[in-house]
């Protein structure tokens, strides 16, 4: 499985949200590739779940991959919750 | 560790008018710190006039930031805490306390820097002592890579 954290560059604030993803898959137990990149690079990087700021979601709806939005990126429990809510529905 | 932060690139109880002053000021302490060039503090402001107010990515915190590119010389952030906080435009995580400015030389070599940034903020108790902290050795302490969870 490959998840794609998105930010405007890539490089700040998508790097911060994948370490707290990381931290939220672990406790979840799921085992999952977690990559950052920017919006633009999102395409190609054929992943299997986006996670994103609110921002940026619209920029993101037509890709084939399901897209998360995250409204605070320190809160492990936000994407916790919302990662359960998205793995229990498959 | 390849970055450096102490007490030169911290400033709390800032007054400030909008958040370009504030963005400006966290850019000033990355100048006078001979982390980036003056470009880079336009370029972190015209990110978010181009790209949104998405650098506000928690509550009552913004992480500027810009392209190595846009100026970069060193790894490292500079904290700005103001004394009333002020809107960035973001829906959920407004009004902003606590702004981080963050700088890297390419895409790697601040990955050390952010996540020890992740942990100590993902932690509530010590993202509420950094918005009340009232001096800057507070802060560095706060940030400091002693502090870990």
């Amino acid at each position: 499985m490959k998840i794609l954290t998105i930010c405007g560059l890539g490089q700040g604030t998508s790097l911060l949200l994948k370490m707290n993803v990381q931290e939220a898959l672990q406790s979840l137990g799921i085992d999952a590739d977690v990559d950052n990149t920017d919006v633009s690079s999102a395409a190609v990087e054929n992943a299997d779940l986006i996670l994103a700021g609110e921002y940026h979601i619209d920029s993101l709806k037509h890709l084939d991959a399901p897209v998360i939005a995250i409204t605070d990126f320190m809160d492990v429990e936000e994407i916790k919750n919302k990662l359960q809510k998205f793995f229990k529905g498959e | 560790m390849n970055y450096i932060f102490n007490k030169s690139l911290v400033k709390t109880n800032v007054k400030v008018n909008d958040w370009i002053q504030a963005v400006k000021i966290a850019g000033d302490l990355l100048i006078q710190n001979d982390l980036v060039e003056a470009r880079f503090v336009d370029a972190m402001i015209d990110i978010v006039k181009e790209k949104g107010p998405y650098i506000v990515i928690s509550k009552n915190l913004a992480i500027p930031h810009a392209r190595p590119e846009d100026g970069a010389k060193k790894v490292g952030i500079s904290v700005v805490t103001l004394e009333k906080p002020v809107k960035f435009g973001h829906k959920q995580n407004d009004p902003v306390k606590v702004v981080i400015a963050l700088t890297s030389i390419d895409e790697k070599s601040h990955i050390e820097l952010i996540s020890h940034l992740a942990r100590v903020l993902s932690n509530k108790q010590n993202f509420e002592r950094l918005k009340t902290a009232d001096t800057e050795e507070e802060v560095v302490k706060i940030l400091g890579k002693e502090v870990q969870n």
